[in-house]
């Protein structure tokens, strides 16, 4: 076991499988000498050579198609943009070609890809850095989409994803990055993809969430406690697919739920989990499932992202609503 | 058997267009005119006001970088050694010039009309700096790479749509060159002949990743050619080529004669920006110094020293002037009411929609808290 944050779980997955398998390679904008501008490339082009780890033209296209091109010859890539916001730019290469590649080839063909991106708010980033864009990841048929709330969880997925030979798109919040440090096995192991994780057990109501509000809910679920409710905490840990089995699991134990989202509350990730447990579980249920999400505006400028992002104090609100309905 | 012949030598062609480019020079690293036949038509005011404007904007910068690490600045790029391809180019304009910059394109806005308090709203995220006044032909400060370049095509379309007597110029970094937002951008513009200039900074760093390896190309004007862009590559760290170059793409496309592409050589003295980035981890001193013994005020400077048009005396009480300038200023911006999320649903759509709405009920309540 080592101490390490969620960015260096990262470094260590990606170093991990580039010892592992000598077509791993790891690329993009800033990611050889300087290491990423977040750091989580440090080192590993000194340690595995700049054929495997590599600077690119900056063009966020470039780097999903470049990505496909070189999967096409037996390569892994592992593919960094830089911020998530960038993505737009890069959209066709991911949802319109990597994304479809292999029903495109009738099902004979792997597309092995893994897109890495920080995203995320609460860090006081320009317009374009933070944005939440998992739902339109989500709602591209082909694509897995992994969001990581710890470093454990991190790097067993990271390798999951590398070794993967359906595209991964693997979003790491930047709020999590460098915010707490835990043990982390230091041999290499890997976390199911799709597989959702059950933080924390309780009976009252269960709190679902990912990525960097896992900890708001923990938060939430702490402050509840101490008033005599049990809240059982869900860490999806995948938002393609959804892990509907332990959800379904849990709300037939507890008979009420809240989906927590930090991107906007329209079409988004948290809707769908309503949708499919109203679905599967109507009869579980003895109130609505509600939302906590950010609203529907641009991610907000950074003045007013204390109030826009979704907090403890909102999750606390939405379970007691649910708990009184 | 002698080997068989080649059907033809693409080498060569790319050789002769690539050894065309040479850097177009006017004032030397020591303010020596080396190119009296383009020295352009300024008078000795114009060439004070636009030394006045590059020492002030230098001071800008220095008190940027300080309010930025005392936390009262947010997002900032800095812009020494950059002053002469911002500033000059910027000069050459006239006001009913559309400006398309990238994030570190503030002092042309700056020049070009924005109140300074708008610029440091900007720098901390805050709508109103993006609420430019009337008849500053601007955009925002463009965040993704590029994307700018290719709107530059339609504003100059859109200028030639009207028969106006004015360009659209675009600014992007090295960098940018690699986007596909620039080849669509160059050729959009060729294709219907736009009053477009196309900078190109090139300050050798794309963040940390060096100029080399964005492209085998010997120069980056030279991508134009292969749209039929006239391109041209200077030395942007004169401001007096950086004027002259600038102002006659002008005159071509108020001409009707389409867009150029003008890439001007020059460096960053700071770091990408004040987010954490550490150009020592990608960067030598000696590369540095080398590039500041080119610094554009010192040879401005050297150049009006020698004209009787510049003192010490003089640059202090510009110098003097920017540090009243930016502390009126950051006052103002300390006096602007804090953003909203409400304020910001009200800024989404002509008419809110409904889901906004009841969205809006919710976070009036929870500002209030």
């Amino acid at each position: 076991m080592a101490q390490m944050t969620m960015i260096q779980a990262i470094t260590d997955a990606m170093a991990t499988e580039l010892r592992n398998d000598e077509n791993v390679l790891v690329f993009g904008e800033d990611v050889g000498v300087n290491g990423g501008v977040f750091r989580a490339t440090e080192g590993l082009q000194k340690e595995f050579g700049d054929e495997r780890v590599f600077d690119t033209p900056l063009a966020e296209s470039g780097l999903a198609s470049m990505g496909l091109g070189l999967a096409v010859e037996g390569f892994r890539p592992v593919v960094e943009i830089q911020f998530f916001g960038f993505v737009f730019e890069a959209m066709d290469g991911i949802a319109g070609q990597i994304a479809r590649h292999r029903y495109r080839s009738g099902g004979s063909k792997e597309m092995p890809v893994v897109i890495r991106a920080p995203f995320g708010g609460g860090v006081h980033t320009p317009e374009l850095h933070a944005d939440s864009l998992e739902g339109l990841m989500a709602q591209s048929p082909g694509l897995k989409v992994v969001i990581p709330s710890n470093p454990v969880d991190a790097k067993g997925l990271l390798i999951e994803a590398i070794r993967s030979n359906d595209p991964v798109v693997f979003l790491e919040h930047m709020k999590l990055y460098r915010s707490f440090r835990e043990d982390v096995p230091e041999e290499e192991y890997t976390v199911e993809i799709g597989k959702a994780n059950v933080k924390r057990e309780g009976d009252d109501i269960t709190l679902i969430a990912y990525g960097a509000m896992v900890q708001e809910a923990i938060k939430a679920a702490d402050a509840l406690a101490e008033e005599d409710v049990s809240a059982e905490v869900i860490d999806l840990r995948t938002v393609s697919p959804i892990d509907y089995d332990t959800l379904i699991k849990s709300v037939e134990k507890t008979n009420r739920a809240v989906v927590i989202q930090e991107a906007q509350r329209q079409a988004g990730v948290a809707s769908n989990v309503a949708a499919e447990l109203s679905e599967r579980a109507i009869l579980s249920l003895e109130a609505p499932i509600m939302r906590v999400t950010a609203p529907d505006t641009v991610y907000s400028f950074t003045q007013a992202e204390g109030v826009w992002l979704p907090n403890k104090d909102d999750i606390i609100e939405r379970a007691k609503q649910v708990l009184d309905f | 058997m002698a080997p068989k012949k080649k059907s033809f030598d693409p080498v060569k062609t790319l050789e002769e267009i690539e050894s065309k480019f040479e850097m177009f020079q006017i004032l030397d690293q020591d303010g020596k005119v080396v190119n009296e036949d383009y020295l352009p038509e300024l008078s000795d005011d114009e060439l004070v006001e636009l030394m006045r404007r590059m020492v002030w904007t230098r001071v800008l910068d220095q008190r940027s970088i300080s309010l930025n690490r005392q936390g009262r600045l947010g997002f900032y790029a800095p812009t020494a050694g950059q002053e002469a391809s911002q500033l000059a180019s910027q000069y050459a304009l006239e006001g009913e010039d559309y400006i398309l910059p990238g994030y570190r394109d503030v002092p042309q806005l700056i020049w070009h009309g924005l109140p300074l308090t708008q610029a440091f709203l900007f720098s901390r995220g805050h709508f109103k700096g993006n609420q430019f006044p009337e008849g500053v032909n601007a955009l925002s400060p463009q965040i993704i790479i590029g994307a700018q370049y290719v709107q530059t095509a339609g504003v100059a379309l859109g200028i030639k749509k009207r028969g106006k007597d004015a360009v659209a110029i675009t600014y992007t970094g090295d960098g940018g060159t690699s986007q596909g937002d620039f080849y669509e951008g160059i050729n959009f513009a060729s294709a219907y002949k736009a009053p477009a200039i196309f900078v190109i900074q090139n300050n050798n760093y794309a963040i940390s990743t060096p100029r080399e390896l964005q492209t085998a190309a010997k120069t980056l004007a030279q991508k134009g050619i292969a749209s039929g862009v006239p391109s041209v590559l200077v030395d942007g760290m004169d401001p007096l080529a950086v004027y002259k170059v600038t102002k006659d793409a002008r005159d071509r496309a108020v001409a009707g004669e389409g867009p150029t592409v003008i890439e001007m050589m020059c460096y960053r003295y700071g770091p990408h920006t004040m987010a954490g980035d550490d150009p020592t981890r990608y960067r030598t001193s000696d590369e540095d110094s080398d590039w500041e013994k080119k610094d554009p005020l010192v040879r401005f400077r050297l150049y009006l020293e020698e004209k009787n048009l510049w003192s010490e005396d003089k640059e202090n009480e510009v110098m003097e002037q920017a540090k009243e300038d930016v502390k009126k200023a950051i006052k103002e911006a300390d006096n602007t009411e804090k953003q909203s999320v409400t304020q910001l649903m009200e800024i989404m759509y002509d008419e809110m929609p409904s889901n906004l709405k009841e969205q809006y009920e919710v976070y009036k309540e929870k500002e209030s808290k």
